[in-house]
C-alpha cells in the first residue's frame, strides 16, 4: 500500500461524519497495516465509539512493536476509556517496553478490569525482546508487582496474579526467581481463604513443579553467561 | 441483589465519617433518624458480629419513628439488610416476623436474609407469599414492584427447602412462576426450581437467558447459574455477549463446586473452568 493511500483512509477517519462511516474508515485504515497509521488508530481509541475502537486495538495489535512507543506516549491520563483499549493493546503485543506502565496500571488502575488484563499480562511479556542482560532486573520487577497484587483485597485480581505468576514463573531466566515464586505460591497456598482463587494456586504449583525439577537437574551448570 | 427505592436514603460522605461499634449500636437508638439509619447500614457493610450490634438490630427491625411518605420503614429495612450479612441465626424469628410487614421493602429484605442465614425454621412463613400464583403476582399501581417480593422469596426457599418436609409444597408454589411475564421472575423460579429438584431442564432455561436482548437480563442469568453453579453452562458464560467481570464472577460460582480443598489433586472440569477464567481476565 502506497503511503498516499494510507493518507487517504486516514483521512476517511477523520472525515467520518456518523458512526457507521467511523467505525468502517476504521477498519479499513486498520486493514492497511502500516504504521503511519499508528497515530490516527490511536486516536480512534478515545472516540467513545466502541465498535471502532475494537477496530483499531485490533490493527494496532497486528501493527506488534512498532505500535509499542507510541501506545505509551500517548496514553489519555484523563480519558478512561480510551486508556483501557491502550493498556489492552499493550497487554496483548507484550514488548517489555509496556513493563512500566502495566505495573501502574495493575497495582492501581481505577477499573478493576483494566488492573485484571494488566496484571495477567504482566507475567506474559515477550522478554526474549529484552537483551538477555535487562531480562532478569525486569522479571525481577514485574514479579514484585505480581505478589504484592496476591494480597489485594479483590479476589478476581489476586487470580489475576496467580495467572501472572505463573506464566513468569514458566519464563523466569533465574532460577532463583522461579524458586522465590514457587515459595511464594505455596504460602498462598496455606493462606488463601477464597476457593477459586485457591485452586487456581494449586494449578499453577503443578505447571510450575515440572520446570522446578528440570532446574534441580541443572543445578551445576551455569546458567547465565 | 440491592433493590432500587427512590424514598431510600443514602449516607452522606460526612456521614460516611467513621464510627466504633459502640457507636453504631448506640447509634441505632439515636435521637436523629439518619444516624440510626447509617448506622444499620455501617454494622453490615463491615460485618459487626458483635452480639450486642446483633441485638440492637433486630431491635430495630421494630422500629416505628422512622416513617417514608408512603409508610415504609427505611431503618427496619436496613436493619433486615444487615442482619442477613452478619450470620447470625438469632436473627431469624425477627426477621420471619419481617415477611408480614406491611412494607414491600423490609420483606424484601428480610427474604433475602432469611436466605443468608440458612435456617429452615422460616420457611413456613415465607411459602405464603407465593400463594395466589400469578393471579396474584403482579405490579402494585403506583409502585415499581409486584404485590410481594417473589425474586427474593424463591430465591431463599431455593437455598434452604431443598430435603426439608417443605421441599414439594415449595416446588408447587414455585413451578407456576416459570411463566410469569417478567423474565426475573422467570429466572428466580428457574434457579429456585433447579436447587430444589436438580433437574437439567431448569438450568437450560437458564443457558437461555444468556440470549436475552437485554444485557442486564443475560447479568441476572450469569449471575444466576454461578449461584447454582450450572456446570454444562460454563461455555455458554463464557462466550454470552456480557462484561467480562460477569462472566468470571459467573464461572467462579461453577468452580467452587468442582473443587475439594480436601483432594490433592483438581478434576478434569476445575481445570477446564479455569482455563476459560483465564481468558477472560
Amino acid at each position: 500500500m502506497t503511503d498516499l493511500s494510507v493518507s487517504s483512509l486516514i483521512d476517511a477517519v477523520e472525515q467520518a461524519d456518523s458512526p457507521e462511516r467511523l467505525i468502517q474508515a476504521v477498519q479499513s485504515l486498520a486493514a492497511a497495516r502500516s504504521e503511519l497509521s499508528i497515530p490516527t488508530l490511536i486516536r480512534a481509541l478515545g472516540f467513545n465509539n466502541p465498535a471502532a475502537a475494537a477496530a483499531a486495538v485490533q490493527g494496532l495489535i497486528e501493527m506488534g512493536s512498532p505500535a509499542v512507543r507510541p501506545l505509551l506516549d500517548s496514553l489519555d491520563d484523563y480519558n478512561y476509556g480510551a486508556r483501557a483499549w491502550s493498556i489492552r493493546a499493550l497487554v496483548t503485543i507484550a514488548d517489555p517496553e509496556a513493563l512500566a506502565v502495566l505495573q501502574a496500571a495493575a497495582a492501581h488502575d481505577f477499573a478493576p478490569s483494566v488492573r485484571r488484563a494488566a496484571t495477567k499480562g504482566l507475567g506474559a511479556l515477550r522478554w526474549s525482546l529484552l537483551p538477555l542482560s535487562q531480562q532478569v532486573a525486569a522479571q525481577r520487577s514485574a514479579a514484585d508487582i505480581l505478589l504484592t497484587v496476591t494480597q489485594d483485597t479483590d479476589w478476581s485480581l489476586r487470580y489475576a496474579a496467580v495467572v501472572g505468576l505463573q506464566a513468569l514463573g514458566l519464563a523466569a531466566v533465574q532460577p532463583t526467581l522461579r524458586t522465590q515464586i514457587v515459595d511464594a505460591l505455596q504460602q498462598l497456598a496455606e493462606t488463601e481463604s477464597d476457593l477459586a482463587v485457591h485452586a487456581r494456586v494449586r494449578r499453577a504449583m503443578v505447571q510450575l513443579a515440572d520446570v522446578l525439577s528440570r532446574d534441580r537437574d541443572l543445578d551445576n551448570l551455569p546458567l547465565l553467561p | 441483589m440491592e433493590s432500587f427505592e427512590p424514598q431510600d436514603r443514602s449516607p452522606s460522605d460526612e456521614a460516611a465519617a467513621a464510627l466504633t461499634v459502640e457507636q453504631a449500636v448506640a447509634n441505632l437508638t439515636h435521637s436523629d433518624l439518619s444516624l440510626r439509619y447509617y448506622a444499620a447500614w455501617w454494622l453490615g457493610k463491615f460485618r459487626v458480629k458483635d452480639s450486642a450490634a446483633v441485638a440492637a438490630l433486630v431491635a430495630a427491625l421494630e422500629d416505628e419513628s422512622d416513617r417514608t411518605e408512603l409508610g415504609g420503614y427505611p431503618l427496619r429495612r436496613n436493619a433486615a439488610r444487615a442482619l442477613g450479612k452478619l450470620g447470625d441465626r438469632r436473627a431469624v424469628p425477627g426477621l420471619t416476623q419481617c415477611l408480614m410487614c406491611e412494607d414491600f421493602y423490609v420483606r424484601e429484605a428480610a427474604a433475602q436474609s432469611l436466605g443468608m442465614l440458612a435456617d429452615a425454621s422460616c420457611i413456613p412463613a415465607l411459602l405464603p407469599l407465593l400463594h395466589g400464583g400469578l393471579a396474584a403476582a403482579q405490579s402494585v399501581p403506583g409502585r415499581p414492584h409486584l404485590a410481594q417480593p417473589y425474586e427474593a422469596v424463591m430465591e431463599a426457599l431455593g437455598m434452604l427447602a431443598a430435603g426439608t418436609d417443605w421441599q414439594a409444597e415449595a416446588i408447587a408454589l414455585i413451578r407456576p412462576f416459570l411463566e410469569h411475564p417478567v423474565e426475573r421472575v422467570q429466572y428466580a423460579a428457574s434457579r429456585a426450581m433447579y436447587q430444589l429438584t436438580n433437574e437439567p431442564q431448569y438450568g437450560d432455561r437458564l443457558i437461555q437467558a444468556l440470549s436475552a436482548d437485554d444485557i442486564n437480563l443475560r447479568r441476572v442469568a450469569l449471575s444466576d447459574l454461578g449461584a447454582v453453579g450450572y456446570l454444562p453452562a460454563a461455555d455458554a458464560i463464557a462466550t454470552a455477549a456480557a462484561e467480562n467481570s460477569f462472566k468470571l464472577f459467573s464461572l467462579k460460582g461453577l468452580l467452587e463446586r468442582q473443587v475439594d480443598p480436601s483432594r490433592s489433586d483438581l478434576s478434569a472440569d476445575a481445570v477446564r473452568l479455569m482455563d476459560l477464567m483465564d481468558r477472560l481476565l
